[in-house]
């Protein structure tokens, strides 16, 4: 039954993804990688590359892309709907409370409190992006020799001009990924 | 979203912007979601936030679903493979400044739970591999012990 799995797959990354687009990551990470089975680590940094290209919060994207893959088109339309009614349920009813009493602070202080560790999450899940990127392989132990210099090259490149100019994330993607092409047909 | 739905369709104030977008930051999910549940929400009641939600993400859905069968056409091919491959170090590079940011702005706080927080749940998650979960509640117990002691102190302030 893998409408069923995609479902409740989905439907948890919607539930625990407190504190911004990218808390779904680790949770996506978990359950396509770690939880089904769906994908690789490889393939999960497709997913998030895509992800991030493509118009709409990255865990839709990711959900559609994943289902689809995972059951066709109506996967995708599943896995989509079950990242979305958590968010649709929660906030409803905490817009019902909040219009009766008008005093959401204790909810508020509970995210606030979650965000740290929401950071160290991403930060996980961002560890095994960056070995796969730059390693080939998403988690330890990694063979040093296996090393892309192309890649640590772009990835020190991307990180500069994030930080220290005007390029945004969908530029930097795109710049790697052309240089990418030309590099690598080179070689 | 604010430019569309205060300024220019005057369906909602700035005031009541702000309330949602605190609702939207307070419930898991991606906010653009949130916000357009909410927002619809106001407008027409449950209905109305079902049909906002749906129209927030019909356009994701459709694009996505045509690019995930593009893709899969075309993964196999060695230009894709190295603009993949190209993209993979871009997308790393995101990440990692993603986490600097959020990271650096629970630093530059200055307050001793929320940086004990992060480190514990950095140890916690990448060296002894514990559940996604377990972090999250315990980060939200703190959480609440926190908002509750600080609300508390606030409220005895006031009184006086």
């Amino acid at each position: 039954m893998i409408y069923l799995q995609l479902l409740v797959s989905f439907f948890q990354i919607g539930l625990f993804s407190f504190g911004g687009g990218y808390a779904a990551l680790p949770l996506i990470q978990q359950q396509i990688i770690e939880v089904r089975g769906w994908m690789t680590p490889q393939q999960f940094v497709d997913v998030l590359t895509i992800s991030e290209m493509t118009p709409g919060p990255i865990a839709i994207n990711a959900a559609t892309f994943v289902g689809n893959q995972v059951a066709g088109v109506s996967g995708g339309i599943v896995a989509t709907v079950g990242v979305t009614l958590p968010s649709l349920i929660i906030v409803l009813t905490l817009a019902h409370f909040y219009f009766k009493y008008q005093n959401i602070r204790m909810v508020q202080g509970v995210i606030q409190g979650l965000r740290p560790a929401v950071v160290a999450l991403i930060a996980s899940a961002g560890m095994t992006i960056f070995l796969t990127a730059l390693f080939g392989q998403g988690s330890f132990p990694i063979d040093i020799s296996n090393i892309n210099w192309i890649s640590v090259v772009l990835f020190s490149i991307g990180v500069f001009l994030l930080r220290k100019s005007r390029f945004g994330p969908i530029q930097v993607i795109l710049l790697s990924g052309l240089a990418g092409v030309i590099i690598y047909s080179i070689i | 979203m604010e430019k569309r739905f205060v300024n220019e369709l005057g369906w909602i104030d700035e005031d009541q912007m702000l309330d949602i977008v605190a609702l939207g930051q307070s419930s898991p999910g991606p906010i653009a979601v949130n916000t357009s549940i909410l927002i619809g929400y106001r407008m027409a009641g449950v209905l109305g936030a079902l049909i906002t939600v749906l129209g927030t993400i019909l356009p994701p859905l459709v694009i996505m679903t045509l690019v995930t069968y593009f893709y899969l056409a075309v993964r196999d091919n060695p230009i894709v493979n190295n603009l993949l491959l190209g993209m993979q170090a871009g997308v790393a590079a995101i990440i990692v400044n993603v986490v600097l940011n959020m990271a650096m702005r629970i630093i530059k706080q200055k307050r001793v739970v929320p940086i004990l927080v992060m480190a514990v749940s950095l140890i916690a998650g990448i060296v002894f591999d514990v559940n996604i979960l377990y972090l999250l509640l315990f980060a939200g117990i703190i959480g609440a012990i926190t908002t509750y002691l600080d609300l508390r102190s606030k409220k005895g302030g006031a009184g006086q």
